[in-house]
């Protein structure tokens, strides 16, 4: 098993130069525009309530599977700009794009719209990979990074790729089979799609749209079939919060998962929140389309079935 | 019943009434949404390729499949005939189903046929089997020890790669997972 190992490990080197230099180059961009690099607990008492991510237990507390709610209490304090690259952890996602430890790079914009920081992303990213391979077409891909990005909404895409257009309640079994079966696999073809106003049972952590409810401010980002980008309009409302997440808790009760502790803290700081986007990018994914690789195992030096 | 996460390449399912064989699979979910199992299987009776997407906590049915171990007893010139040596059941495959292992089977061998409720599927041959070389070209002399290697031709008809000092008569252990030469056999 040894050699095995040292064999598979220095065949990785270019793969972790490319790792190494693109977690240089998202710093320096953070850095260049005025971000404060932070850091926040990953064992936390409170992990979110996602109905479906499943956090892993560390002895009374739990592995984070995202640092967003420790950095929102950071955006309610006043911090206006900040950024983390961290490890999240996520139980049971192991695949060519999922690995259940791994790298997240979160960050946060008051006073900003989420749609502003997919222009902001649409000049970093290209800026990043220039830095990285010399170029912003993707090896191996047909894809070139390059502003401009194409802009698509949830409806559209779905009207356009699957023959229905979601409204604010999608029946969920049809939306993500569809979404996974005849939308992903279209997006970010030649050109990043950014993926935006999600039905607003799809909200998660995002703000309803003000003059249309029915749909909530967040988009994702996807190259070459890759969601790579999740952001939101951040809800800032600890009353809507708190029923999301008592909501989100009756969902996982429903489904034989275990409640989770609601984070009273952010309940209690959220309120002081100014409005604020906040975004989360797969790094592992990143490095994997930077160094043309096909699966993120061949971009991690320990992927899990060699940890 | 199987459960998503017990889906593997090579695992045998069950999908309306036919036995299917998982031969690619991945796993995908948004980040904010349900699991799902992508897969392409092939139908093990008619060679068909299926793509199948299955919702994480979905369950499988387990392929109704059964493996007997029979005695192939010749070919009619088109057919494969196998018996059952403890109650003398006999079954046939046609040249379709017996595939690649047409030419590796010498009449007697003892193999597991595939039975899919009830019918005979498709065979697997043992892992190893002995045969005799019925024609191969003298080696050339003094390229011995070298790995230089060259055709030779099998009592089954299955031509394989030999080294060069394999010669006519010899009975060879083969490989019939890769087809490859083994060892010579002790006479």
């Amino acid at each position: 098993m040894t050699s095995n190992d040292v064999t598979r490990l220095s065949g990785l080197r270019a793969a972790l130069d490319v790792r190494a230099a693109v977690i240089r180059e998202l710093r320096r961009s953070f850095e260049a525009r005025g971000s404060l690099e932070v850091e926040t607990p990953l064992r936390v008492a409170a992990p979110g309530t996602d109905v479906h991510l499943d956090p892993e237990p560390s002895g009374d507390r739990y592995l984070i599977t995202s640092p967003e709610l420790h950095m929102k209490r950071l955006c309610a304090a006043g911090y206006g700009r900040i950024h983390q690259i961290c490890h999240c952890f996520r139980r049971d996602e192991a695949g060519h794009l999922h690995n259940p430890e791994f790298t997240m790079l979160e960050w946060y914009r008051g006073h900003a719209t989420y749609l502003e920081l997919a222009d902001e992303l649409e000049a970093m990213l290209p800026e990043v990979a220039r830095r990285v391979t010399g170029s912003t077409r993707l090896e191996g891909r047909d894809v070139d990074l390059a502003a401009p990005w194409e802009r698509v909404t949830v409806r559209d895409a779905f009207a356009r790729h699957a023959g229905w257009t979601p409204g604010a309640e999608p029946d969920p079994d049809r939306f993500f089979r569809d979404l996974v079966e005849r939308v992903e696999p279209r997006l970010g073809r030649g050109r990043p799609t950014v993926l935006y106003e999600y039905p607003a049972s799809q909200a998660a952590l995002a703000r309803r749209k003000l003059d249309d409810p029915t749909v909530a401010e967040r988009f994702e980002l996807y190259v070459d079939g890759v969601e790579l980008v999740n952001a939101f309009q951040e809800l800032t409302d600890p009353v809507e919060q708190r029923a999301r997440f008592e909501r989100d808790n009756l969902e996982r009760l429903r489904a034989g998962k275990p409640v989770l502790p609601i984070d009273e803290r952010l309940l209690d700081a959220l309120g002081a929140m100014p409005p604020t986007a906040g975004a989360s990018l797969g790094v592992d994914r990143l490095v994997m389309l930077l160094a043309g690789a096909g699966s993120i195992g061949d971009v991690i030096a320990f992927p899990e079935p060699w940890v | 019943m199987y459960e998503t996460s017990d889906i593997r390449k090579n695992l045998k399912v069950e999908i309306d009434g036919d036995p299917y064989i998982v031969i690619d699979f991945q796993f995908v979910k948004p980040g904010k949404g349900n699991a799902f199992t992508r897969t392409k299987m092939r139908n093990m009776k008619t060679g068909n390729v299926l793509e199948r997407t299955f919702k994480s906590g979905e369950k499988l049915t387990p392929a109704n499949l059964e493996e007997r171990q029979m005695q192939f007893l010749y070919c009619d010139g088109e057919n494969y005939h196998f018996m059952d040596t403890g109650n003398y059941d006999q079954v046939f495959l046609t040249p379709d189903q017996v595939g690649d292992a047409k030419d590796l089977m010498p009449e007697n061998t003892v193999v597991n046929i595939m039975f899919h409720a009830g019918k005979a599927l498709g065979v697997t041959l043992p892992n190893f089997v002995e045969l005799e070389v019925v024609e191969s070209e003298p080696g050339i002399k003094g390229d011995t020890a070298s790995g230089a290697s060259k055709p030779a031709t099998l009592s089954t008809g299955a031509t394989i790669t030999v080294p060069l000092f394999i010669e006519q008569g010899d009975v060879l252990r083969i490989d019939t997972r890769t087809r490859a030469y083994v060892e010579r056999a002790k006479k």
